[in-house]
């Protein structure tokens, strides 16, 4: 395992996170960049194939607000999220993926798993998703979700988080993540986020953002994410040289 | 003005409602799946099921898996050849996954052909890469990748071929953990 996984991502198995015991592989990978340097015929499919700029999202898609009105407006806080997905150099991605899928203003996930005693809001489903665009910036917008009991421990409760999953130019980089808000308080007793290594804890929780607020209607939150490259040398028309 | 180095964002877990936003059904809203479980392009159609099981040996019922692949020529940018797919488990009775595809190509060289497999699911704080090869090819032992794994570990990868009057399809389980553990491999050094 290199050592930017150990330093960012959290291990496979976390005791207190009681599913992960018996779901993660329990052996170490298998490094294939290693395996893949002895290959006369090149790089395999992981570090070729690039999956950036397949998909197409829907017009309203990026509107949790909108696409799945039923008449009336989904309920609670609006709020805008937006941000940059990048790579470890700095560069930005465009046409990477983004889709978030998030519990309503209740705490309700509209899923036939959620048994969660609070009410499901008719205009609001909690999918949306986008692609970047050339600075490899994403926009939401969408209702700020509610915290949630689980069953992991007694009086369990996740913080109020919305899921990303983001598939860039990179299998490398492919990821799924959440995102937290700042000065939730359940932070500090959620397994799932205290699995992370704790110097990158807070790589995971958005920033309120003035800018990003739209007057009288959205609060506004910032939130980069940042993937792992293909490992190849940057190109320079990626922006980092001359200008 | 130059790019500043960034710190790798953590992976969390998919959880239990990933349907809600990586595989839906069509909602009466119109939010419709963007990403499938079918692949076509070139090359023999086939079918790749298969069960997830956890340590207890128990099939998990909320796991997402993608594939990425080459078509039936070994192309990776095949126009509107998309080589990438999404299935769950939990919607058949028996938790199988289903993936509706084409026999991939190999790349060239001594690569046999494969399709890489990326594991999800509740209980994941970070997705697990896998390959599938294909038991009836005779390429495998000469695969850099498959033949340098530890004997005992490779069949683990194995896809079995079964043949009907109209199909041809493979059958890939993977195991979490335990004897029969999955070879997963890591991609952040690949180059």
């Amino acid at each position: 395992m290199s050592g930017k996984r150990q330093s960012a991502h959290p291990p496979y198995t976390y005791r207190d996170y009681k599913s992960s015991i018996l779901r993660g592989p329990a052996r170490d990978p298998v490094d294939l960049g290693e395996l893949e340097a002895k290959q006369s015929s090149g790089a395999g499919v992981e570090s070729r194939a690039s999956l950036a700029g397949r998909f197409r999202p829907g017009e309203l898609d990026h509107d949790l607000t909108r696409n799945a009105r039923r008449g009336g407006e989904p309920l609670g806080e609006r709020i805008v999220v937006s941000g940059r997905v990048l790579d470890e150099s700095g560069s930005p991605i465009p046409d990477a993926l983004i889709e978030i899928w998030q519990a309503n203003a209740g705490g309700r996930y509209l899923h036939k798993a959620d048994d969660h005693d609070a009410p499901i809001d008719p205009n609001f489903l909690g999918a949306g998703r986008n692609v970047t665009d050339r600075e490899g910036r994403y926009r939401f917008l969408t209702i700020q979700p509610g915290a949630y009991p689980w069953k992991n421990h007694h009086n369990a409760w996740r913080p109020r988080h919305i899921h990303f999953s983001v598939i860039g130019e990179s299998l490398a980089g492919r990821l799924v993540t959440q995102m937290y808000f700042p000065g939730d308080p359940l932070l500090d007793l959620d397994p799932i986020f205290h699995a992370v290594p704790a110097a990158a804890r807070g790589r995971l929780i958005a920033h309120f953002d003035l800018g990003l607020t739209q007057p009288e209607f959205a609060l506004g939150y910032h939130f980069d994410i940042v993937v792992a490259g293909s490992g190849a040398t940057p190109r320079d028309d990626h922006g980092s040289g001359a200008g | 003005m130059s790019n500043e180095p960034c710190l790798l964002t953590p992976s969390q877990t998919v959880g239990p409602y990933f349907t809600l936003g990586l595989t839906p059904t069509r909602d009466e809203t119109g939010f419709g799946p963007l990403i499938t479980n079918e692949i076509r392009g070139d090359g023999e159609p086939i079918t790749i099921r298969g069960k997830v099981f956890d340590g207890a040996g128990v099939p998990v019922n909320d796991a997402m898996l993608e594939i990425v692949q080459a078509d039936g020529n070994g192309r990776l940018d095949a126009p509107e050849f998309p080589g990438f797919a999404r299935a769950g488990t939990g919607e058949a009775a028996d938790n199988s996954y289903t993936f509706k595809t084409v026999k991939p190509g190999p790349l060239g060289g001594d690569q046999a052909p494969y399709i890489c497999m990326i594991v999800f699911m509740r209980g994941m704080l970070l997705h697990a890469c896998t390959r599938i090869y294909f038991a009836d090819e005779s390429a495998n032992p000469n695969d850099p990748v498959f033949s340098r794994l530890p004997a005992d570990r490779r069949e683990t990868l194995l896809a079995r071929r079964v043949e009907t009057a109209d199909a041809v399809s493979y059958e890939f389980d993977i195991h979490m953990q335990g004897e029969r553990e999955t070879v997963f491999f890591s991609l952040a050094d690949a180059i």
